[in-house]
């Protein structure tokens, strides 16, 4: 049994957690449906606990990760322990680094500390993931799946650990490296391959809930010797991957200014936009589009009607022009009629007298 | 021009097709390097720093920039400025190659760009922006692409296919709209998952907003910036119509531009207040988001006011250059300059040579297909079997 693992926890009931974690995870899968509920995480999915009290920086857990993940050889051998002298992150060779803080002089020790994927309960990489590669199991460990991976690498600009690692030089086929916690070993009932190859309880696998148990019974312990707080108990929602420590955990590089949001949350606003935007814009533009048609239309009509109407008043000038005409005429014409009878009778009465005498 | 000019344009030695074509041979050397030696060898990507200059220029910058095509049509379909009509069909064209272009630039940055469909063919991860950014910019494609037919199938004389398409006008506009809203926004809601790695005085709850709104100036500087240079180069393509026009397309666009840009000047204050970010203004990178904000935004803002105002059409036109170069600053602040602002200098990113190279060889691509079709269709000019341009 490795030495890594609990002293007291036998392989069978180990082997016991894992079909539980299983079986509550799938009864508690409906648990995520009322979006305002925190998901806690599934209940007894598996974590890791890393102590950097106990962590001596010996490097056995890169070695192990190394050949479980069957990755090729490192540049330096794994024993080398100068390669601790510049800080290094996780690559696509190297899915797990121990880092050094603090030379190491008379007054205090080293910390070392290590890195990986933190296995969050609520992962930024699965929720930028486009093609669903990421999986957050109910077993714990996050998992990727290469064969449906389009290398946009969005995962990396997402995870907040800076984990995601790519094969940049592999031409046809690169994929996103990052740790699995192990997940194959771990279905099978083994330990992880850092926890298993870790020679002191820097590194201890177990269920959440009582790794963060454990975490606060050290700390109470021994009084001043932790800092007071347990990293990914509450960071980015919670992650899977558990760290106590000496220092602030800021002086080791990792983040203190996360906050406790999931990652899903940070961009779930703007995705429930869309369904609104859809619906009021389409209805929106349709109406800008019908006045903007009805207003053209108004003003046709308008200038139909104005045209009609000075065409309609010039008529009727014309018409009573007319009729004034007309009745001039008329008027020139009876009083024609009349000068010319009034003429004949004149006429006719001085013609008279002419002939009487 | 004279005789002399005409018969080296006939040999196809003009400064264009040389220096284009330069390019061009460039460009493949590269595009070959990429695909057999992997993004390793001709990127300077690493872990830390996933996502370069493809995606901050060609991506968000050329969507940004290839708005035109919404803002126009959106003005004379829905809006009803038919004397800005002319401008239609270029700014569908821009933003139809523009769009293009994104897609071939992903081809060349995505890992394995043959999985490009899996999104949509193989599982759906509708939890990420990049689902949505990749479905619209896939659908608004189509769009444009049927928005742009009217003119090679009036070129090559389909009359019957032609006057299908321009019947779907009004719907394709509607829908086009819609398209650009979500994605043009969705650009900037990709960033919204990293709020500890991009600087606070970029990062904000309103990044979707600030990236659709300024789309919209990118749109209408774009186009106006195009007139420019196909006036100059093209003028001999133009017909009366597109000649009387373009200088009330200049002032008009130039008008819009001015408020737009004030408004997005307010909401970005809005945003600073919002976020509290005040004191950062006295750091390194809070004088070059003054730079941002007053340069590129409340200086084009003033300055195509006045052009406006005096009818100086030079100002507006070279101010319209100013916020296009604005956006462009915009885009690659969000991405790069902001983005990883906490990491070590040694381990932030500056572009290859060879990133640049890929850039260039698809923005000549993109000059060289405007250029192929402005000179054979019905672009700069109505087809003469069509003049009533409604």
């Amino acid at each position: 049994m490795a030495k890594g693992f609990h002293m007291s926890i036998s392989r069978r009931r180990f082997i016991g957690w894992v079909g539980a974690a299983g079986l509550t995870a799938a009864a508690g899968k409906t648990g995520r449906a009322a979006s305002n509920k925190h998901f806690q995480g599934y209940p007894e999915s598996l974590a890791v606990l890393h102590d950097t009290v106990l962590c001596v920086g010996c490097r056995s857990c890169e070695k192990a990760c190394n050949r479980v993940n069957e990755l090729p050889p490192p540049d330096r051998p794994f024993e080398e322990t100068s390669v601790l002298e510049r800080k290094r992150r996780t690559t696509e060779k190297a899915l797990t680094v121990v880092n050094r803080y603090g030379e190491g002089g008379t007054s205090r020790p080293p910390v070392f500390y290590k890195t990986q994927c933190n296995h969050c309960l609520e992962p930024a990489c699965a929720s930028a993931c486009f093609v669903r590669a990421f999986e957050k199991t109910a077993l714990g460990p996050v998992t990727y799946d290469a064969t449906v991976c389009v290398g946009c690498r969005y995962c990396m600009i997402a995870c907040p650990f800076e984990v995601p690692a790519y094969e940049y030089n592999e031409p046809l086929t690169p994929r996103v490296m990052k740790c699995t916690m192990c997940h194959p070993r771990v279905e099978e009932g083994l330990l992880p391959g850092c926890v298993e190859a870790c020679p002191t309880e820097a590194l201890v696998f177990g269920r959440r809930g009582d790794l963060i148990g454990l975490a606060r019974r050290r700390m109470e312990k021994h009084p001043g010797r932790y800092v007071d707080h347990i990293y990914g108990e509450h960071e980015m929602g919670g992650t899977s991957w558990l760290y106590i420590s000496g220092v602030p955990f800021r002086a080791l590089g990792m983040r203190e200014d996360l906050g406790t949001t999931p990652a899903g949350e940070l961009t779930a606003g703007a995705l429930g936009a869309v369904p609104m935007v859809v619906g009021l814009w389409s209805v929106l533009l349709t109406g800008v589009y019908a006045m903007t048609k009805r207003k053209e239309k108004i003003s046709r009509q308008e200038l139909e009607q104005a045209v009609a109407s000075a065409v309609a008043d010039a008529d009727e000038n014309a018409q009573q022009r007319l009729a004034q005409a007309l009745a001039k005429a008329e008027k020139e014409k009876a009083k024609a009629v009349q000068d010319a009878v009034e003429k004949a009778l004149e006429q006719a009465a001085g013609a008279k007298p002419e002939e009487g005498s | 021009m004279s005789e002399d000019t005409g018969a080296v344009r006939e040999s196809y030695l003009t400064a264009f097709n040389v220096i284009a074509g330069a390019i061009v041979v460039v460009g493949l050397i590269l595009t070959a390097l990429r695909f057999t030696k992997g993004l390793g060898a001709v990127t300077n990507l690493s872990h830390n720093n996933p996502w370069g200059i493809w995606i901050g220029f060609d991506l968000l910058a050329g969507v940004a920039l290839a708005a035109g095509g919404y803002v126009t049509s959106a003005a004379v379909y829905i809006f009803g400025m038919k004397r800005y009509h002319s401008a239609v069909r270029s700014a569908v064209l821009t933003g139809f190659l523009g769009y293009a272009l994104v897609v071939v630039a992903l081809n060349y940055d995505v890992g394995q760009p043959w999985r490009l469909p899996y999104p949509f063919i193989m599982q759906q991860g509708t939890t990420s922006v990049l689902f949505e950014v990749g479905a619209c910019v896939l659908l608004y494609l189509i769009v444009l692409f049927i928005e742009f037919t009217p003119a090679p199938l009036e070129w090559l004389g389909l009359k019957k296919a032609r006057n299908l398409a321009v019947k779907l006008t009004m719907v394709l506009t509607i829908f086009g709209v819609i398209l650009s809203t979500l994605h043009q926004s969705s650009l900037g809601a990709l960033f919204l998952i990293a709020p500890a790695k991009l600087h606070p005085l970029w990062y904000s709850p309103y990044l979707p907003i600030y990236f659709f709104v300024s789309s919209i100036i990118a749109g209408l500087s774009m186009v106006m910036f195009e007139s420019t240079l196909t006036h100059r180069y093209f003028s001999h393509k133009m017909d009366v119509v597109h000649l009387q026009e373009k200088d009330e397309v200049t002032l008009g666009f130039g008008k819009a531009a001015a408020w737009v840009l004030a408004g997005y000047f307010m909401i970005k204050v809005v945003g600073l207040s919002a976020g509290d970010n005040w004191r950062l203004l006295g750091t390194g990178y809070g004088v070059w988001f003054l730079v941002e904000l007053l340069g590129f935004v409340a200086l084009p803002c003033f300055l195509f006011a006045v052009g406006v105002r005096e009818g100086n059409r030079k100002l507006i036109r070279w101010t319209a250059a100013l916020t296009v170069v604005g956006v462009m600053v915009n885009r690659l602040n969000v991405s790069l300059v902001a983005f990883n602002w906490h990491l070590p200098q040694s381990e932030r990113y500056f572009p290859r040579w060879t990133e640049i190279g890929i850039s260039i060889f698809l923005v000549t691509l993109g000059l060289i297909a405007f250029r192929f079709i402005v000179t054979r269709m019905p672009i700069l000019y109505a087809h003469k079997d069509y003049e009533d341009p409604h």
